[in-house]
């Protein structure tokens, strides 16, 4: 968009052997960042193709009931030897004991779409170098980013300490209750591992996200780029929060949809 | 953006920009519902993880197209940033092909 903004553009009294020219008609930090999110993409892709390869390779639970001879209406219970169905693991919420799948999660997804449209609005006030709106929206996005942290970490305790009061037997003849990466009560110990690294990694980027939301957010508030002229950082900084939110799309849908 | 071709004034741009942002919105919040019906109603199997796949992708474009604004990009950077992820193409095919074979040398 560098080309078509009002705004000047950093390099543009330069000659051609000197940065002059934008190569595909994007600024050089667009660039940079479209090319780390592409490669970024292949981190995830790697991740979430593994747990559908792992989840391939194992049971599932109409596959277990039929090579084990018993009838398809048994009802679902966890066990070491099938691969669970996600919506009988992810079925709380806070504060309440009730069996409601798959509502918290889509919560989760909720916020972090919405806090992916206040960032294209502040990228749009952006455009208009209109600060206040910029500062408005960018606190929204910070707020939306932490909000979704906080629901991930109480996933993340629920999914740990488990669910219900006796826990599944494990091969050594114990009962186990909750998770960890060597043994988990809601199915073989790859689920759970999967589950840290993939919902971990990208906790992780929406971490750094709202680090990077809150130094735009401060910029922006110290005239930083009222003075540079343009906002086009928080464009950039747009880029990275909305291949975040994408990158949740997915993980929603093979980790806890399939 | 398209708002400055046109000479809007910022008003007018402001309003075109944010009803465009909305309607994404919409169409967003739309899809994210119709899987969440169909997670309830539908009995699970391939027929219905095609579905998903099939939202799931629909989303991902509204969300590059519009939120990232590569709709507005040059065609060779809108290429240079989709032929790679042919690559995860070949790997889904790949490795769950592979898990398939894992699963019949175990069971």
């Amino acid at each position: 968009m560098a080309t078509t903004t009002n705004a000047p553009v950093l390099g543009q009294h330069r000659t051609i052997w000197d940065g002059g020219t934008e190569p595909l008609k994007a600024s050089y930090g667009k660039l940079m960042m479209w090319f780390f999110l592409l490669s970024d993409t292949f981190s995830f892709a790697g991740l979430l193709i593994t747990y559908g390869m792992i989840r391939y390779s194992h049971s599932s639970f109409g596959e277990y009931l039929a090579a084990t001879g018993k009838p398809e209406t048994t009802p679902f219970s966890f066990s070491i030897d099938y691969w669970p169905v996600p919506e009988q693991v992810f079925d709380a919420i806070p504060f309440f004991e009730v069996h409601l799948p798959l509502v918290f999660v889509g919560i989760m997804t909720f916020i972090l779409i919405v806090s992916s449209v206040t960032m294209v609005l502040a990228v749009e006030a952006g455009h208009r170098m209109d600060k206040a709106d910029v500062q408005k929206w960018m606190l929204w996005t910070i707020l939306g980013g932490m909000a979704f942290l906080g629901c991930q970490a109480w996933e993340w305790s629920h999914f740990i300490h488990g669910k219900g009061a006796i826990g599944t037997l494990m091969p050594d003849g114990n009962l186990f209750l909750g998770a960890n990466l060597v043994q988990n009560q809601y199915g073989p110990p790859l689920f759970a591992d999967l589950f840290f690294f993939i919902t971990g990694f990208h906790g992780t980027h929406v971490t750094s996200g709202v680090i990077l939301n809150m130094l735009i957010f401060y910029n922006t508030t110290m005239g930083v780029y009222e003075r540079t002229g343009h906002y086009e950082m928080v464009e950039k900084i747009g880029l990275y929060w909305h291949f975040v939110d994408l990158v949740w799309v997915f993980v929603f849908t093979f980790f806890y949809l399939i | 953006m398209a708002a400055h071709a046109e000479n809007l004034s910022p008003e007018e741009a402001k309003a075109k920009n944010v009803r465009k942002i909305l309607t994404v919105t919409a169409i967003l919040a739309g899809i994210t519902g119709v899987e969440f019906l169909l997670a309830f109603t539908m009995p699970a199997g391939t027929g219905r993880n095609i579905i998903f796949l099939i939202l799931t992708i629909a989303k991902a474009f509204y969300i590059v197209a519009d939120f990232m604004h590569l709709r507005h990009e040059v065609k060779s950077l809108i290429m240079a940033l989709l032929l790679p992820t042919a690559f995860i193409v070949w790997l889904v095919v790949a490795l769950i092909k592979e898990g398939g074979a894992m699963y019949i040398g175990r069971f």
